[in-house]
């Protein structure tokens, strides 16, 4: 066992009926560190998920949460806590008697157990002798959040976090995984949403047809990553353009007909290309404005990963 | 903790999470009932509404005369928790535990708080054990509402009355208390059953109102079956029978047998539903996102077993009790007829201050008849005929009154006086203090189905 490894999947796989889930998966989760799980619908991210909070055992391959073997459903460590499919709530409940009662299942005293304390965390401590029936989306996986935090988790899985949360939302639960990793709790999050993947996690795993197509660092993807379109915005645009069509290993991407705003040159290139091509433009005394990829590398690397792996089916 | 050499924090070894205690996952369970506006309405309901219903009916001039005890609810407090006993039966306790049981399982899969519930108590059999045990205690509450309130009911608007019972003797107040206690108690066997079928219906068909309308649904076929002419084996087979057989301790000496029977197998199917209800619960995978209810393996494993425990329980009680017809013979009808007609001729002796005398003395008797004497003298219907004969002590001469039965299927008959007027023929008799109700004109009985009991 890696001392350093909340989670240590080798080889998963896990079937229901006919349909393969997971094929041969690997994993591994730092910690201390929070770790995305992408991928499109029917991926296996859920059931990877359910696995990890002890839902149910693999068909095969091996499995190790906070340096245990888990051989068995429902056997995983103690400070193992999160939600899959969303966060399982009460609606005839308050908030607070949601965890009241999740502080007594586990044995806590409901008064000692920190309820206020997790409430104020995801920020509902206004609504807190509210029913859960009459909460958003967005209230409900807060509390779903308040309720994985009370048994103080070591591993915290979490499904969609941020599904429902309005930007200041998102914000604040960004900001409370943060501080969790920080002080060392390790995060598996699964998300639809690249930009949450991208501002949350320092690793990634993306899954595709039950297979695993990339896990590592996202800074290795974006390097691994093939050509991407970028925006450039400049003080002349024209100058801009006739740079670009010189510099070897730049493409001008032809949507000038689409394009609203007549200063913004769109351009395919590897990153070397991009240097060597703001390089010049700043030589030739052109100001850049702005420089952005058109999709995030991540969001790139998702689509051509996941789209191969579609394909090779 | 300790530290690694490239300054990480080690991952210590975690001890398995532990499973949540029974009794903190029953109390769970508990509160998430309780917390419910359907539940907490039915107990208030089942609190109040019967005492209410059985002062109002008390007071009224017409009476519910067609149920068991109704016609009594004049006379004594004690018939009230008797009439809402039967249209417990019928109606209340299946509708209750489907509402109960019925749904413990099935609002989780509405809910999608399988999941959360799983990781959090970790342990499908304490959450299985914890939920039957919570949807029981509230289904007990729920029948001690409607026992405790119809019985208050009715002795705070007619009193502390001794009570007739259905073979015409009468009860006293104490003894009344103690029988209605006992029909209460020995109900809760088929409601159990029903409640173990509303688990069962719960897990194998998940978020589907099926689930909910099993308990009524088997409540109104085992009722109509009550209503058919089944040999006898078959009906005491059938888990509501004990809704019925709780008439037998009102009679002396009790008719234990069939109530008995009728308790025992309503208790058998109870384990054998929960039992299966267990089955599918902890074979379920709680991480296929496609589960919708348990589908065929629900006929396999939940229905096909309880009709092979019908079969197996018929085969054991007609082998057991020699009563393979309708357990409505001749005899029968008129030794249940005379008895009761004995206990209620001094009923109305003493209500006319006539000098007493004594069910020996009176040596009643019957003679009943099936269609005038056309075809078989035996089973249900309303075409008995019968001619009570009975002696007064100095008087040569016997005294004979005539009677129209109606007799059940389930061995409960009406009486219907047809004459002579002094005796059965008009529904008052003038007393000394005025008219009063004639105990003679029209009465309940009851035909024990079994021959098991000795007669008194």
């Amino acid at each position: 066992m890696d001392a350093l490894h909340a989670v240590r999947a080798r080889g998963i796989t896990k079937s229901f009926g006919e349909v393969v889930a997971l094929d041969g998966v690997d994993l591994d989760v730092t910690q201390g560190q929070i770790h995305g799980l992408v991928g499109p619908n029917g991926a296996g991210k859920t059931t990877l998920l359910g696995l990890l909070l002890g839902l149910a055992v693999a068909d095969g391959g091996r499995l190790e949460i906070l340096g245990r073997p888990v051989e068995r459903a429902l056997a995983v460590p103690d400070g193992v806590a999160g939600f899959v499919d969303g966060p399982g709530l009460y609606p005839s409940l308050t908030a607070r008697q949601n965890l009241a009662a999740l502080a007594r299942l586990r044995g806590h005293d409901a008064r000692t157990a920190g309820i206020d304390e997790v409430l104020d965390q995801v920020g509902l401590t206004d609504v807190a002798d509210d029913r859960a029936r009459g909460f958003s989306l967005g209230m409900r996986q807060r509390l779903g959040l308040a309720a994985a935090l009370l048994v103080k988790p070591r591993l915290l899985v979490l499904d969609e976090p941020s599904n429902g949360l309005d930007p200041a939302g998102k914000r604040h639960v960004h900001g409370v995984l943060h501080r969790l990793a920080a002080d060392g709790t390790s995060v598996v999050v699964s998300s639809h949403r690249m930009d949450d993947v991208e501002a949350l996690c320092s690793e990634v795993t993306i899954l595709a047809t039950g297979r695993v197509v990339f896990s590592g660092p996202l800074t290795k993807l974006a390097a691994e990553n093939r050509e991407l379109d970028y925006r450039v915005r400049t003080s002349d645009p024209v100058a801009a353009r006739r740079l670009a069509a010189d510099t070897t290993g730049i493409r001008l991407v032809d949507d000038a007909g689409t394009r609203q705003d007549a200063e913004v040159l769109v351009v395919r290139a590897l990153v070397p290309a991009l240097d060597e091509l703001v390089a010049g433009i700043v030589r030739s005394g052109v100001a850049v404005r702005e420089l952005a990829p058109v999709v995030s590398p991540l969001e790139a690397a998702f689509l051509a990963l996941t789209d191969q792996q579609e394909a090779g089916r | 903790m300790t530290a690694t050499d490239t300054g990480q924090r080690e991952v210590t070894v975690a001890a398995v999470a532990r499973r949540a205690p029974l009794v903190r996952g029953y109390r769970f369970e508990l509160v998430k009932l309780v917390s419910q506006w359907r539940i907490r309405l039915l107990v208030l309901a089942c609190w109040i509404a019967p005492a209410l219903f059985v002062a109002a009916v008390s007071r009224q001039s017409t009476l519910p005369s067609d149920t068991l005890f109704g016609r009594w609810m004049h006379a004594t407090g004690w018939a009230g928790p008797l009439v809402m006993l039967g249209f417990a039966g019928t109606w209340a306790l299946p509708l209750l535990t489907s509402l109960v049981a019925g749904d413990v399982f099935a609002a989780e899969d509405r809910l999608g708080t399988w999941r959360h519930l799983l990781v959090a108590v970790r342990s499908p059999r304490r959450i299985f054990v914890a939920k039957s045990l919570a949807s029981l205690t509230v289904i007990l509450v729920l029948v001690a509402g409607l026992a405790c309130s119809s019985a208050v009911g009715g002795l705070a608007s007619v009193g502390n009355q001794p009570l007739v019972g259905l073979d015409g003797r009468l009860l006293a107040p104490g003894d009344a208390a103690g029988r209605v206690l006992l029909a209460w108690i020995c109900a809760l066997a088929p409601t159990l059953a029903l409640a173990a079928i509303g688990l069962l219906g719960s897990v194998a068909l998940g978020r589907s109102s099926m689930g909910l309308l099993l308990p009524p649904l088997v409540a109104l076929g085992m009722q109509v079956a009550q209503m058919l002419p089944l040999p006898v084996a078959v009906r005491l087979a059938l888990p509501g029978y004990a809704f019925i057989a709780w008439n037998g301790l009102f009679t002396s000496p009790g008719q234990l047998g069939p109530l008995l029977i009728g308790i025992a197998v309503s208790l058998v199917w109870a384990v054998l539903a929960t039992a299966l209800a267990y089955l599918l619960f902890v074979r379920r995978d709680f991480t296929n996102p496609a589960y919708d209810g348990s589908g065929r393996r629900a006929i396999t494993v939940g229905a096909l077993p309880l009709a092979a425990l019908t079969a197996l329980t018929v085969a054991v009680i007609a082998v057991a009790t020699p009563s393979m017809g309708s357990g409505i013979k001749q005899d029968k009808v008129q030794h249940s007829l005379a008895t009761a007609f004995a206990h209620l001729y001094r009923l109305q002796t003493r209500q006319l201050h006539r000098p007493a005398v004594t069910e020996a003395q009176l040596r009643t008797t019957a003679a009943c008849s099936k269609s005038d004497g056309q075809g078989a003298q035996e089973g249900a219907g309303n075409d008995w005929r019968c001619v009570v004969t009975w002696h007064l002590p100095g008087i040569a001469v016997a005294g004979q009154a005539i009677y129209q039965l109606d007799v059940g299927s389930d061995g409960r008959f009406v009486a219907d006086g047809d004459g002579p007027k002094e005796v059965n023929g008009y529904f008052l008799v003038r007393t000394s203090t005025g008219d009063a109700p004639n105990p003679l004109w029209q009465f309940d009985g009851n035909v024990e189905l079994l021959d098991t009991t000795s007669k008194g």
